[in-house]
């Protein structure tokens, strides 16, 4: 059939073509004169071509005399070549330095970066291979503009929070994330080794993904064989270890004893340590929990094409333990990864890949009141570590809340495993020269299942953590998804100078999932061999209430049709329309329509300035859109009986049927109206490079979920259409790159963004939502309120500490009621009371500015990677104190007021009762800082020296990561947060992402 | 060339059929959901029974209203792991109420979730007939009354929604009822439940007739309706299957393996099987005060480790006449606890407002399954109205409204006998008194007190901090004036 075809096809060609045509071959190479393999060659105007194989030749037949060929290949100019008689050739290609030609995924399609009308970041493979991320996340971390990460957690494999241009809303504020067009939520899944670009539409044009692009879009593609392409296999491994990047200087013994009798005298109680010399230093408990971890990582990648089928495979394992914990905190991943395409016709092609992957994590309780670290920090400096007996010393007197962090990491048995099969499929057919159909699908599998057994344990009298009942709880989740896309695109030249390009296309989304598990008491022994629910008892099912698995099932369905026409490739026009229906609005709102636009003028092109040697390339380009969002939970437009109603008759457990979540049927889609100005500039020979944008970003009937009147009852706050929130930013991104000479190149990237975020209005009763937690039991601290930016802080101003009774008295005060020593809060209404009335804006997690720089240096065999991010402008508050007399506290501690004129900054110590744990400014610190977060030596092996062996490329190199931080901010790590928009910037003893060492190879047969 | 052509367009062909079978595929986004939607409730029997189930289950959440009320009286203080730990608790203890208050918003969340569960029944009380209707209504009428009752007294005027759901849209603009109307509503709900149910239900935990009638006794009494009060409550006694527990048996009345005894005319169920967080109190299904009264880091026999709130005071305890048995099983005087068990140890430096003692009714016992968390999963029912109550009452009633001293004597001293103390036989005023301060000590810990003084206007002479005009109504917590519309008026002085 194959070949009959090609028979009808050359058939069809000949008779098309005049006696004048010849058979054309030829070698394409490099400027060096090195071949260049997998070059498309293409007769103009028409599907006819060749690929060049690896020795960097091809032949065409048939091609008309005074035909063009020509010549394209990433990275190089295209090379267009006028047939002659001289039917053999030696094609040179440049090195595109403005890459200007480089094909990038916009969604549905690709584009040249000439020709891309949005704003879109792309980020390479190279500078995945120079940061050496274990997470995808800390490659986007200050490389590209616009986009800012925290990160939740340091511990292996702990999670990071995407924003891209700012945070527009209150609920998710994830971008989507595609994976060769996969919907991914969890990016620990994937090995940052097999990425082979990662694109961030940052504006209107993420439009074509209409439905969930309103917070960006993260295009990533994975790699693949190239055509006519031996068998290439690659190896990476790296090694080495982490270390925390700080402790934070708490008293030891001596100083603890001397500010706990202290503060036990100011409470009028007896003093507790009368020998204060005698305690010396005591046990630093951070030094006990802090440990250099392992890292190791190897993958390896194998990929290669023959002349119509490209494959790849890439399998990796990571593990990596943790700086607290150590093995206790391990993460461990497993990754397989094959893609295979085959163009079964010309014009009738297949592509395919499936992964499979595996991670393993241990737990340990972190960023709260109950972490390790929290302990760590809190817990006595007096105590040692193990008592007379050896067992871990109990953390009598220190409250309810703190332990000894040693026996708590001996007492947590927490695993979660994850196993995902992801898969995709994709069929084009092209017909009638200009058109192209394509169905593609996507799936995902995965399982998720948890095991934590707690065990008989008592950490001392009255502690909330002691357990006097072992039990094991087994979870086992999962969760399904798949899309499914269709379409139809239409492209054509007109008078070789229009452009168009149509798309009509459907989609389809479906995720699904369920949830099992269950609870067993009374583990034989106490012992975690014996920790699973068959040696238990008492099982107590999750879905017992209802009597079948918890699931959930949400779908989209989406229509929608893109134009983009050039003139010349100079002026360029995109404009899509799109139709979104989704299961989370009820009947008269499921569907949304999501229209968005961009206009380019690439004004290099002008005549006026073609001759320019400044200006080498000039785009100016502007876009508007609306996107929408659904990320709400399923079903909230209608009353469903899922509450919670138990009780007793007869002893006997009856279950209710209650109302669950208050519904709102009015909820419909949350849209945000984003306009991007930016300009895009290549200038001196191409060496340096220059992207500016403005935006602003305004998002309306923004899904929140408000505190609802009582009235109606428990279950859940419905969730409603109420407020606004605007970003307004720029970006600014420079770049350099020159090649002195052959042995030495360097570049230096710099990019900085502002953002300014304000909420326009809080259609709530109240006018303001709350979140977030400080203390125990004291109000929310964090809130959304017109004309503040999103999840700004509330509390009260300081105005030094009272250093008399006279000036007591003089004052303002509230409760408790203050003495000498104690904060003094601003009465800023006036009325001489300090109240709630008195809250006020006392700072914002959001950085002003965000800011990244990388410099790369080539020097004969050697290179040279370092790069460096900031965030200025964003405050934290400390929040990891526990406020028991008897628990450990920081050395600003020392500092405390004494007596009259002694500090005006620090409150006394004191065990009693006084205002100055109240949330104020006094918690509240600039968390701005500048990170020195990579740098890495590499040295190549030249080829000489690999002659002989079967090696063509061999490096090694030396990095380190997160090597230092220069902040102001007392805590662990500024830049961790836990990334909720209401209630993020709030440090309870973060996780320090941990600074690493490490030594690596790449290697290429 | 033809045949070309004609593969390209059946192919196109099929790839518009394609498209067009998803363009036609709008219903691909409804989907049904796993519940059921509460608007296609009540098909069966069993529906009825499930949904008044779920009535009932807001009754755990009470065990915020009895604790609350007890720290608002003179028996105890909030006490607490120090001044900043539960500043509802703390700011209600001093009588410094603010217009904030986070467990008085739970009460008034909590209690509209009970009446809105019951008139969810009510709503579809006529979409099906089985036999057991009626029992199913009078129960449900039960409950509203009782979750109504709590919301009168804590608040007074409160919006009044009968036979009908508050659904979302209908908080904006509802106005507060008076309270005589919420107390007509509460009254017939009573006598209906009253007519309609038995002294003894099949199952324990259920509202019975004798419940129906004590707690009518009790909205009577709260209004000074002394001869209907003093009518159903003689009723009770005379018809109701209830006696006080012996002398011998009352000191054990508290412990877990003498629940729904004799005496107890209702009793709110719970249970130790289920595990819970503090993430949602009124999911529990343990009585989560009882892990907050208890003693801060116990650790030795019969009882298990708490939080130190509700702290009775030296006041109380001076309160009990020498001789009164009810002292030692009422208040737990942990400093001679300790001498008496020498193994047992606390943690008695810490804790806020600490006195000593604690409310030996409602503290943990050991003994229970200890589900996590431990602190709120304790089964201690809440012996919400008791035969002693119901004699209390009657007493008060037929002496406050001048029926009979004579029967009001015999009921108070078959209390103060069956606690070892000698008769009264004042009469008028100063057995009114004696009424009061027996009600006191025999119902100490259990959250009476505070609207006892109230009712009776004694409040401002008890209770340090009480303002006269202001303090009888606890504030609408602001929020819920402002997420209801903001159109009330809060209560006096507030």
């Amino acid at each position: 059939m194959k070949q009959t075809f090609l028979k009808i096809l050359a058939f069809f060609f000949v008779a098309y073509t005049s006696a004048q045509s010849i058979d054309v071959s030829g070698n394409v190479q490099d400027n060096t004169g090195f071949p260049i393999p997998g070059v498309n060659v293409l007769v103009k105007n028409t599907s006819k071509g060749a690929v060049t194989d690896f020795d960097g030749n091809f032949t065409v037949t048939n091609v008309e005399i005074g035909a063009t060929l020509t010549f394209s290949y990433i990275g190089y100019v295209t090379k267009e070549f006028i047939v002659t008689n001289n039917s053999n050739l030696t094609i040179q290609l440049e090195e595109d330095l403005a890459q200007l030609d480089e094909v990038i995924v916009i969604g549905y399609g690709t584009q040249t970066k000439k020709e891309i009308t949005g704003a879109v970041s792309v980020v390479s493979a190279e500078t995945i291979e120079a940061l050496k991320p274990t997470r995808i996340e800390q490659a986007l971390q200050g490389q590209v503009a616009g986009v800012n990460i925290t990160t939740q957690s340091g511990t292996p494999g702990g999670g990071a929070t995407i924003s891209i241009r700012g945070v527009s809303t209150n609920g998710d504020s994830r971008p989507l994330i595609l994976v060769d067009g996969n919907v991914i939520e969890d990016l620990s899944v994937l090995n940052p080794n097999d990425i082979e670009s990662m694109n961030i539409l940052k504006d209107a044009t993420a439009g074509i993904y209409g439905v969930r692009a309103a917070n960006g879009v993260i295009l990533i593609k994975t790699k693949t064989g190239r055509k006519e392409s031996p068998l290439t296999v690659e190896y990476n491994a790296f090694g080495g270890f982490q270390q925390t990047t700080r402790k934070i200087p708490v008293l030891n013994a001596t100083e603890y004893g001397l500010i706990v009798n202290e503060a036990s005298v100011a409470a009028g109680n007896s003093a507790p340590f009368s020998d204060l010399a005698a305690l010396g230093v005591g046990t630093d408990w951070q030094d006990q929990v802090f440990e250099n971890a392992p890292i190791q990582s190897h993958s390896i990648l194998m990929k290669g094409g023959g002349k119509k089928s490209t494959y790849a495979y890439s399998g990796s394992f990571l593990t990596q333990d943790g700086i607290v914990g150590g093995s206790d905190s391990n993460f461990t991943r497993f990754t397989n990864n094959i893609n295979y395409s085959l163009d079964f016709l010309e014009n009738f092609k297949l592509t395919s890949g499936l992964t499979l992957m595996r991670t393993n994590k241990r737990n340990l309780p972190e960023n709260s009141n109950a972490s390790v670290l929290f302990n760590a920090i809190n817990m006595a400096p007096t105590f040692g570590i193990r008592d007379a007996n050896g067992d871990y010393t109990l953390a009598e007197g220190l409250g309810a809340e703190v332990i000894n962090p040693l026996a708590q990491i001996d007492d947590t048995f927490d695993r979660r495993k994850v196993t995902r099969l992801s898969g995709n499929a994709g069929l084009s057919y092209t017909f009638l020269d200009h058109f192209t159909a394509q169905t593609n699908i996507q799936f995902n599998y995965s399982e998720v299942s948890l095991d934590i057994f707690n065990p008989i344990a008592s950490f001392g009298s009255g502690k909330v953590f002691n357990v006097d009942r072992s039990s094991v709880f087994e979870g086992l989740d999962y969760f399904r998804d798949y899309t499914f896309d269709a379409f139809l695109k239409y492209e054509n030249v007109f008078n070789d100078v229009h452009k168009l390009n149509v798309l009509l296309a459907t989609s389809v989304f479906k995720t699904t999932g369920e949830y099992t598990g269950a609870t067993g008491f009374d583990i034989p022994g106490n012992n975690p061999i014996n920790a699973n629910l068959e040696q238990s008892s008492d099982i107590e099912n999750i879905n017992r209430a209802t009597g079948i698995n918890a699931t959930f099932d949400s779908r989209l369905l989406s229509y929608f049709t893109r134009v983009q026409y050039d003139y010349k490739g100079k002026y360029l026009f995109s404009a899509v329309v799109r139709r979104d229906g989704s299961t989370k609005f009820g009947p008269e709102n499921q569907f949304g329509y999501f229209p968005s636009g961009s206009l380019g003028w690439v004004v290099s092109d002008e005549d006026f300035l073609n001759d320019s040697n400044a200006i080498n390339f000039l785009k100016i380009r502007a876009s508007y859109g609306i996107l929408g969002n659904d990320r709400i939970p399923d079903y909230r437009f209608v009353s469903l009986l899922n509450g919670e109603g138990i009780y007793f008759f007869n002893d006997q457990e009856f279950i209710g049927t209650a109302s669950g979540g208050i519904a709102n049927p009015e909820i419909r889609w949350e849209k945000q109206k984003t306009i991007d100005i930016g300009v895009d500039m290549r200038l001196f020979d191409n060496k340096v490079d220059i992207t500016a944008d403005y935006f602003k970003k305004r998002t309306e009937d923004l899904l929140v979920i408000p505190e609802v009147s009582g009235l109606l009852g428990v279950g859940g706050p419905p969730v409603v259409n109420g407020g606004e929130v605007q970003n307004e930013g720029l970006e600014f991104a420079i770049g350099y790159s020159g090649n002195f000479n052959d042995n030495f190149k360097f570049g230096v990237r710099y990019n900085i963004t502002y953002i300014k975020n304000e909420v326009l209005s809080v259609n709530t009763n109240t006018g303001v939502l709350e979140g977030g937690s400080f203390g125990i039991g004291q109000p929310a601290p964090s809130r959304m309120e017109a004309g503040f930016p999103l999840g700004y802080f509330y509390g009260y101003q300081t105005d030094g500490v009272f250093q008399t009774q006279a000036e007591i008295n003089s004052s303002a005060i509230g409760t408790p009621i203050p003495e000498p020593g104690d904060i003094k809060f601003v009465d800023q209404n006036g009325d001489g009371v300090i109240d709630l009335d008195d809250k006020v804006d006392i700072g914002n997690p959001i950085p002003d500015a965000t800011m990244g720089l990388n410099i790369t240096l080539d020097y004969k065999n050697f290179d040279f990677a370092a790069y460096a991010f900031a965030s200025i402008g964003n405050e934290i508050v400390r929040n990891y104190q526990n406020n028991n007399v008897l628990t450990n506290s920081t050395i600003g501690s020392l500092n405390r007021w004494t007596g009259a004129g002694s500090t005006n900054l620090y409150p006394r110590v004191t065990g009693g009762t006084s205002p100055n744990n109240l949330f104020s400014d006094y918690f509240v610190e600039d968390g701005s800082f500048v990170r020195l977060q990579n740098v890495q030596l590499g040295y190549t092996f030249s080829s000489d020296a690999l002659e002989g062996s079967k090696i063509s490329k061999l490096r090694i190199y030396l990095t380190g990561s997160n090597l230092f931080t220069l902040t102001e901010y007392s805590g662990f790590d500024p830049t961790a947060s836990s990334g909720d928009p209401l209630g993020g910037g709030i440090d309870q003893g973060f996780y320090p992402t941990a600074k690493q060492f490490l030594l690596g190879i790449n290697l290429k047969f | 060339m033809s045949i070309m052509k004609n593969i390209k367009i059946r192919n196109i062909l099929s790839l518009v059929a394609l498209l067009a079978m998803f363009s036609c595929a709008d219903d691909f986004i409804n989907v049904a959901p796993n519940d059921a939607n509460s608007e296609d409730f009540f098909n069966t029997e069993e529906d009825y029974q499930k949904a008044l189930v779920a009535a009932y289950d807001m009754l755990q959440a009470t065990a915020r209203n009895y604790q609350l009320a007890e720290i608002a009286s003179d028996n105890s203080l909030s006490g607490g792991q120090d001044a900043l730990d539960t500043p509802g608790y703390q700011e209600i203890d001093d009588m410094i109420h603010t217009s904030v208050n986070a467990q008085l918003r739970e009460i008034w969340t909590w209690m509209y979730t009970g009446v809105n569960r019951a008139n969810y029944i009510m709503e579809f009380q006529d979409k099906l007939d089985f036999p057991s209707k009626t029992s199913v209504l009078a129960q449900t009428r039960f409950l509203r009354a009782y979750y109504y009752f709590q919301l009168v007294k804590f608040f007074g005027d409160v919006p009044l929604s009968i036979d009908k759901r508050i659904q979302f849209g209908d908080q904006f603009g509802i106005e507060r009822t008076p309270k005589a109307e919420v107390y007509a509503l509460i009254e017939q709900d009573l006598i209906f439940a009253a007519a309609n149910l038995p002294y003894v239900q099949a199952q324990v935990g259920r509202a019975t007739k004798g419940a129906s009638e004590a707690l009518l006794g009790k909205v009577y009494l709260y209004q000074n309706k002394f001869a209907e009060s003093a009518t159903v409550l003689e009723s009770v006694i005379n018809n109701g299957p209830y006696r006080l527990l012996t002398t011998a048996e009352a000191p054990l009345m508290w412990e877990n393996d003498n629940e729904n005894n004799a005496e107890s005319v209702f009793e709110i169920q719970y249970s130790d099987i289920d595990g819970g967080s503090y993430d949602c109190f009124y999911c529990l299904e343990g009585n989560f005060a009882i892990g907050f009264n208890g003693v801060r880091g116990y650790v030795g026999p019969v009882f298990d480790f708490g939080f130190s709130f509700n702290i009775p005071t030296q006041e109380v305890v001076d309160a009990f006449e020498p001789g009164d048995i009810r002292l030692e099983y009422s208040i737990l005087d942990i400093e001679q606890w300790i001498i008496d068990n020498p193994t047992a140890t606390y943690d008695e430096d810490a804790g806020y407002e600490q006195t000593g003692y604690f409310n030996r009714k409602y503290i943990a016992r050991l003994g229970d399954l200890n589900r996590p968390d431990a602190a709120l999963t304790n089964p201690n029912n809440t012996r919400a109205i008791r035969y002693a109550d119901v004699l209390l009452m009657a007493a008060e009633a037929l002496n406050r409204g001048s029926i009979s001293d004579a029967r009001a004597q015999d009921y108070l001293n078959e209390v103060r006998n069956r606690a070892m103390l000698a008769d009264v036989t004042t009469t008028g005023t100063n057995l009114t008194n004696d009424i009061y301060k027996e009600r006191r000590v025999e119902l100490v810990g259990e959250g009476h007190r505070f609207f006892d003084l109230v009712r009776t206007g004694r409040a401002a002479q008890e209770i340090p901090g009480f303002q006269a005009g202001k303090h009888e109504l606890f504030p609408i917590p602001i929020q819920e004036i402002q997420l209801a519309g903001n159109t009330w008026e809060n209560n006096p002085g507030y």
